[in-house]
């Protein structure tokens, strides 16, 4: 159950998307967040589809990954959905059930609504796949860096950011185990109230935390045997350069966004 | 051949008013030696462990690295890229979340120019002979090969001694060989020192030099053959001896006469062998 969470996992390969520069991936990233913020009409949407789905396709991360990671949000959408569909009020009931009317606009709402989530899941998921946390978070370094000068700890925030990532699968597995460890001494995980539910949570997460603590003690230990000492004075396997190809690429992208962006002038809002 | 490893009259306790973890130890590590230490939980082996490349400072006597004080803070980095370590639990180590990365962190942190950090990780990784793994990530590798990203990662450092301190108490039989595999052959063929702390008696035979610690003190130093066959003093410190030392311990107490110094299975099965051809 928990193994379909895959936020933050990486699938290593040989693309143009895996290759494309960190910084300029983020920025892309960035720019295509605020893109599906802003288009709000349908020819907008279906051209962010078909931009998320061309990347997949390059990419190579099988579509199955994408079911995966819009599984466990499904809860979320169903509940913004539902609660927008009954409250959003227009000039004509759709249908109606007893004291509750649906709306035409709600309607359309709700269906723009999910497209984006689903966008935006998809979209920035598709970053964390295709690149590694170290490539990730030096590229965020890089992108932050003039915070330095007013004494932000970047590379810091950066090493933890990439622990927090690393830590994703581990502590995933290790839920997994107290779980069944629990289980198998009776805990009713899975049934009785919403209450009990919770309470159930508490005997899974207390193991949880003193095993991150202990992991967290261990892992400073050997990343001080092997001389970490800060960012001062730090280099990188892989440097960040930005080649022709990366320009190109990242050209492509904003001619894309720019015209998704257009849509806005040809055709009216529907939210 | 000169000290790559030196304690002297060494005390350490965790705590100020605390009981004493290690109680005046004294000991020789010689460049290229292989050592396993024995002993059994809370005798300070992992302890000791820590020292060596000044995690921990002793509170009294001083522990020498190539001739450096683990007290001299400035050398802190010097002592640490000298001296690697590898810990019990592989998850624990591992950093970054691609192989070849995680195996380039101490030189990056070093602050190794890049084109030298990609010759010494391919290096490091082909000598611990995972370098086929090198894109995966953690999480798809056995215990037994995270173990050996772990020791990679720190050959990559080129240290003079590498330090283990149960590289292989939570892996399979598999994984086990392949650990202790390559750290042998870290020590034959570059010769690295090795200092194995393990739980494993058949680990431990396969060291030049055994040292037997119980209760914070050394009790016991000598090669595999002379520490293994006394098999009632080991017994009685709660230790294993290897299984070839245990048979021919128990079939001399049946009045049989054999060496109790047989300990790899080809000379015990020769020894018995010659037995039922008389």
């Amino acid at each position: 159950m928990l193994k379909d969470i895959t936020i933050g996992q990486h699938f290593p390969g040989n693309s143009p998307v895996h290759n494309l520069d960190a910084r300029l991936k983020i920025v892309i990233t960035v720019l295509f967040v605020v893109v599906m913020f802003m288009s709000t009409n349908f020819p907008g949407l279906i051209l962010s589809a078909v931009f998320v789905l061309t990347m997949y396709k390059l990419s190579g991360i099988p579509l199955k990954m994408l079911k995966k990671s819009i599984k466990p949000l499904l809860p979320l959408i169903f509940f913004t959905v539902v609660l927008n569909l009954f409250f959003i009020t227009g000039e004509v009931p759709l249908i109606k059930i007893g004291a509750l009317e649906i709306y035409m606009e709600a309607v359309i709402f709700c269906i723009v609504m999910i497209s984006r989530i689903l966008l935006l899941i998809c979209g920035t998921s598709l970053l964390t796949y295709t690149t590694s946390t170290i490539a990730l978070t030096d590229g965020l370094e890089a992108l932050m860096k003039p915070l330095n000068k007013i004494n932000f700890p970047v590379h810091e925030m950066a090493m933890m950011m990439t622990i927090a990532l690393r830590f994703i699968p581990t502590l995933i597995e290790e839920t997994e185990k107290i779980m069944n460890a629990q289980k198998s001494r009776g805990a009713l995980l899975d049934s009785g109230t919403f209450m009990d539910r919770i309470k159930a949570l508490v005997p899974i997460l207390v193991p949880l935390f003193i095993s991150a603590f202990r992991r967290a003690e261990e892992l400073a230990t050997a990343m001080e045997c092997r001389c970490y000492h800060g960012g001062e004075g730090r280099t990188r396997l892989r440097q960040l350069k930005i080649t022709k190809d990366d320009i190109r690429y990242t050209v492509v992208c904003m001619v894309f966004f720019a015209v998704i962006l257009s849509m806005k002038i040809f055709f009216k809002r529907v939210i | 051949m000169s000290v790559m490893l030196s304690a002297e009259n060494v005390w350490f306790r965790y705590s100020q008013e605390g009981d004493w973890a290690l109680k005046g130890i004294d000991l020789q590590v010689e460049k290229g030696e292989f050592v396993a230490i024995l002993g059994s939980n809370g005798c300070g082996k992992s302890t000791l462990a820590k020292l060596f490349n000044a995690i921990l400072v002793p509170e009294k006597g001083d522990i020498i690295v190539e001739g450096i004080n683990t007290k001299e803070e400035e050398k802190l980095l010097d002592i640490r890229q000298k001296v690697g370590m590898v810990f019990q639990n592989p998850d624990n180590q591992i950093v970054a979340t691609v192989v070849e990365e995680d195996v380039a962190f101490a030189l990056e942190n070093m602050g190794v120019p890049p084109q030298e950090i990609r010759t010494r990780i391919d290096e490091a990784m082909q000598s611990a002979g995972i370098y086929k793994h090198r894109e995966k990530g953690p999480h798809q590798l056995s215990g037994g090969q995270k173990q050996r990203v772990a020791i990679a990662g720190i050959i990559a450092m080129r240290p003079d001694c590498i330090v283990l301190d149960e590289p292989t108490a939570m892996l399979d039989p598999y994984g086990r060989e392949s650990v202790i595999n390559t750290v042998k052959k870290l020590n034959k063929e570059y010769g690295i020192t090795v200092v194995l702390i393990t739980h494993y008696m058949t680990e431990a035979a396969q060291a030049d030099r055994v040292v037997v610690m119980t209760k914070g003190k050394i009790e016991k130093m000598g090669t595999p053959k002379e520490i293994f066959s006394q098999v009632d003093y080991m017994q009685s410190l709660a230790l294993d001896v290897p299984q070839t030392s245990a048979l021919a311990h128990e079939l001399n107490k049946h009045g049989f006469d054999l060496s109790t110094q047989a300990i790899s299975i080809d000379e015990c099965a020769a020894q018995l062998y010659k037995l039922l051809e008389e």
